[in-house]
């Protein structure tokens, strides 16, 4: 195992400093380390997207990230976007709309949608499957994960 | 306040509400704890060095390699955790192999280290020393004279039923009624075949996990994924020896389950690992070990023969199951047992018969998963019920509506069967699909109907009104997402005509929570319910005592008024919740709670009309029913299969939360679709091909139609809590079944294997094409 070195960049606002190895990956140091916890290790393969964090503003797999590339960058997990506008309106449609089943999931799901509202106001739910198609939610059979995004869309635009 | 002024906070009756599930905020907030969220202090994590033969003695272990690596703290193998056995029908399971492997992937050793980097790699560090025995790939293959035994003290084992256990055979289950054999002559179409159904994986998002603590005492606290944390209790106290009241065994939010968290995973490994490191360890599996170390769905080998009168009118089923067991029996004799009693589907059959053998393998456990045995059989029932309709020129929906079971008729073997909404499900699915595709062109159309069971077993619920008049709900039952935390306190609330928020529900704690079995058999909402009702009730008849005497009246005389009130009937006089229970903490009576328990009672087999041989379930459930309509699109260049519209209309007797019912039936529906269509756990010899995410496809949103259709029917069973009955399997039940239909449809071909891969179905039309 190579040393661990230190690595500063942006977590949810704060600048934080973060001793890792070379080979960590950013969910691990965000776990591990930092004790970030909304992301969730599902598959460490880059292929369920529980893991999906935003870096500079767009939607990463944490499990694919090393966290030496992250030096520098700006960092944000559903924890530290509370004041956001945007994904306070999917949260709140992802509850009324009966979104979230076991929830291990919904982190990503959540980063993979905000991504796509603030890129595309008023998808279509072709666009929103299309966008969300990296991210397995084996609970819900999405229907209600689609109407929660269309319906925060919706919201958004008045 | 009077009575005129209702409590402004009280939003009527809890039950038939879409409430938000309690946990979604949490969820959406990132801060829901899962078990790898989990952190003691002076915490371990744990890793497990799996086998790499498929059938082989363990000769000798050589730890000293790894026991000199960095960070590593204790090691087990089969040589600590003594003779203990587990299982649920056959205590066939050790904690950890202990003198044999049995498959690719069983655990044989594990490692205790500071962090999870050097546990996996002082587990590469282990040495075993094997010898190589035959391994038994095949049901088949372990009935053969002569074969490898995989269980040589399977005589010896304790079994929970009369399983008729030899050699490599697990278990054996023989049902029938009426006459069979005699039935045939009778006859104007009789349809026959065999099917082959494929290993389905669950794919909880969540790989399962455990966190183990010993305290001073040398009492253990375990908190780990579950679906029962009495039967994780039970588990990992036989496997290791312990006295049940030497654990403690807790929940934190699981990340679903679908049957994989339902029966032991590495909590037993957990547990000796932090009882030999004596300090808390947390072992995580990662998704391949998921895959490979925990359970799936069983294959299926069904030869089925169903006969007919020409005018529709159903005469005699028989049906053949051979079950591939994998290396323990788990909750495999139940699943075949199931899967048995349901063969028949919901039909009038006056002559059944169903035999099944479930053979040992060397391959993982398979078990529960959603559907439980059910999907398998109805997938070779509801073709050949098809098939007699196209024989005779009958419509689909007639066929079914003719012969279906009805209210006060009993179910094969004798179970009666109270409530039955089965025709509104037809209506339903009928008037919405037949009406034409927007583009006017022909529907690829399939049906498929089912029936499931909710019941099944011992559970409680303790409910106490605290001082303030709001209550306490503590039942056992692990919500695994699927909400029923939200759905027993709605019962709990409108028992006690409360706000539906004033009820705040106890994770489950076996010291403190009364038995639940489980979160299983779609049994939640209908047995916890039932006890969640009666000791509400109880709180209620409490309250009323104590109303009477601050009342200054006769009980008869009270009524219990919206938003936690007792009153006088006919009066503006009440007496609050608040006032009562603060009256009977400190003064008169003591605190109230109300406690109930009960198993489910109602017997499956009536020996007056049925002989049953090997039956596990003595004692099984309500039943509730659905019926699904697909309409698929069939790429004519590769041969996929795409689901264009669904219709999926279930029975569940009283909807307590109609959104979380929606969504019971969407998600069983695309977890049915992806078994029905792509899904499947491919073995390259003895060796799991494709244990990952990249290689093991399950549905996304790409391949979901956006047009799935609910239809929730109450036809309420007179013993649910206010009617209800289950609802967690039976939106996936019929999938395959309904998607071969329509696949047969639109090819003109039948399709006798699960998955319906678009290979097989290109395969199905050109074959189709020749004749």
């Amino acid at each position: 195992m190579a040393k661990k070195m230190l690595h500063s960049l942006t977590l949810n606002g704060e600048e934080v400093e973060v001793a890792s190895a070379p080979e960590a990956t950013l969910l691990e140091t965000l776990r591990e380390d930092l004790r970030v916890l909304s992301s969730k290790r599902g598959c460490n393969q880059g292929v369920c997207g529980a893991c999906t964090v935003i870096i500079d503003g767009k939607p990463v797999r944490s499990c694919l990230t090393l966290t030496a590339r992250c030096e520098g960058h700006d960092v944000r997990t559903v924890e530290g976007l509370s004041d956001d506008r945007i994904l306070n309106a999917l949260q709140k449609h992802m509850v009324e709309a009966g979104g979230v089943q076991c929830g291990f999931c919904t982190g990503g799901m959540l980063m993979s949608a905000r991504n796509l509202l603030a890129e595309v106001p008023r998808p279509s739910r072709d666009a929103v499957k299309s966008a969300l198609s990296g991210n397995i939610c084996r609970c819900t059979g999405y229907r209600t994960i689609v109407d929660a995004v269309c319906g925060a869309a919706e919201e958004l635009a008045q | 306040m009077s009575l005129d002024q209702p409590n402004p906070s009280f939003t009527g009756g809890a039950v038939g509400k879409s409430v938000p599930k309690v946990d979604s905020l949490e969820k959406v907030q990132g801060r829901a704890e899962y078990i790898a969220d989990l952190y003691r202090p002076g915490m371990l994590h744990g890793a497990i060095l799996a086998s790499p033969y498929p059938h082989a003695r363990i000769l000798g272990y050589d730890l000293t390699e790894a026991l000199a690596a960095p960070g590593v703290v204790a090691i087990i193998t089969g040589d600590d955790v003594g003779e203990g056995r587990m299982g649920a029908f056959i205590k066939d399971e050790h904690a950890i192999a202990k003198g044999k492997v049995l498959y690719v992937g069983e655990p044989v050793a594990a490692v205790a280290a500071r962090t999870e980097t050097e546990a996996r790699a002082a587990c590469r560090l282990i040495r075993v020393d094997y010898e190589e025995l035959p391994a038994i790939l095949s049901p088949e293959e372990g009935l053969e004279e002569g074969a490898a035994i995989l269980h040589e003290k399977l005589a010896d084992y304790i079994k929970v039923f009369d399983a008729g256990s030899e050699g490599n055979l697990c278990s054996r289950t023989e049902l029938s009624e009426g006459n069979v054999d005699g039935a045939w002559a009778g006859c104007d179409v009789i349809v026959e075949g065999e099917y082959t159904t494929q290993p389905q994986a669950h794919v909880s998002m969540e790989p399962c996990g455990a966190l183990a603590e010993v305290d001073a005492n040398g009492r253990v606290t375990l908190w780990s994924a579950n679906q029962s944390v009495f039967r994780v209790q039970a588990n990992v106290c036989e496997s290791l020896s312990l006295p049940m009241s030497k654990l403690r065994s807790l929940t934190p939010r699981v990340g679903a389950g679908f049957g994989n968290k339902m029966e032991p995973h590495i909590q037993p490994i957990t547990v000796a690992l932090a009882m030999k490191a004596q300090r808390p360890v947390k072992l995580i599996l990662t998704r391949e070990e998921d895959f490979e170390m925990v359970r799936a769905r069983h294959p299926f080998k069904v030869r089925m023969k169903t006969g007919a009168k020409k005018d529709g009118t159903l005469v005699a089923r028989h049906c053949e199951v051979l079950v591939d067991c994998g290396a323990f029996a788990d909750d495999s004799p139940g699943v075949m047992g199931y899967a048995l009693l349901m063969c028949g589907g919901p039909y009038r059959f006056p002559h059944m018969k169903a035999e099944g053998r479930l053979v040992y393998t060397n391959k993982l456990r398979f078990g529960a998963f959603r559907g439980f045995g059910n999907p398998q059989v109805l997938f070779a029932g509801e073709q050949q019920i098809d098939q007699i309709a196209e024989r005779i020129g009958m419509d689909p929906f007639a066929i079914r509506r003719k012969n279906m079971v009805r209210e006060g008729d009993r179910w094969f073997v004798g179970p009666e069967i109270a409530s039955n909404g089965l025709a509104g499900c037809l209506d339903a699915v009928e008037q919405a699909a037949k009406l034409p595709r927007a583009d006017g062109s022909a529907r690829n159309f399939g049906l498929a109907v089912t029936a499931h069971i909710s019941g099944l077993l011992g559970t409680g619920a303790i409910v106490k009104m605290l001082e303030d008049g709001t209550i306490s709900l503590n039942t056992g039952a692990t919500d695994i997402g699927q909400g029923s935390d939200t759905v027993l306190a709605q019962i709990c609330a409108e028992e006690l005509k409360l706000p539906f928020d004033q009820v705040a529900v106890a994770s489950p704690d076996t010291d403190g929570s009364p038995y639940n079995w489980g979160t299983t058999a779609s049994r939640v909402t209908y047995t916890t319910g039932r006890a969640v009702k009666a000791a509400a009730k109880k709180v209620v008849d409490q309250a009323m005592e104590q109303a009477a005497e601050m009342l200054d009246c006769d009980v008869d005389e009270l009524e219990l008024r919206e938003g936690g009130r007792i009153g006088k009937v006919g009066s503006n006089s009440d007496v609050t919740f608040a006032q009562i229970s603060g009256r009977a903490h400190w003064a008169v009576g003591g605190p109230l709670v109300g406690s109930e328990t009960l198993v489910f009672d109602q017997p499956t087999h009536d020996p007056k009309r049925a002989i049953a041989l090997g039956l596990p379930f003595p004692r099984i459930g309500v039943f509730s029913f659905a019926a699904l309509g697909v309409d698929v699109d069939i790429d004519e260049v590769s041969g996929q299969v795409s689901v264009r519209e669904a219709w999926s209309a279930a029975d569940v007797g009283r909807a307590i939360n109609p959104k979380l019912v929606e969504v019971q039936l969407h998600g069983g529906f695309v977890q049915g679709l992806g078994y029905s269509l792509f899904e499947e756990m491919v073995w390259d010899g003895p060796r799991l091909a494709n244990p990952s995410l990249m290689d093991y496809k399950v549905p996304t949103m790409r391949d979901v139609p956006d047009a799935i259709h609910t239809y929730i029917i109450e036809d309420p069973d007179p013993t649910g809590p206010f009617g209800a009955k289950g609802a967690g399997e039976i939106g996936l039940n019929a999938a395959p079944g309904a998607l071969a239909n329509a696949v047969a449809q639109a090819t003109g071909f039948r399709h006798n294997h699960l998955p319906l891969t678009g290979e097989r179905v290109l395969n199905g039309m050109l074959a189709a094409e020749k004749t």
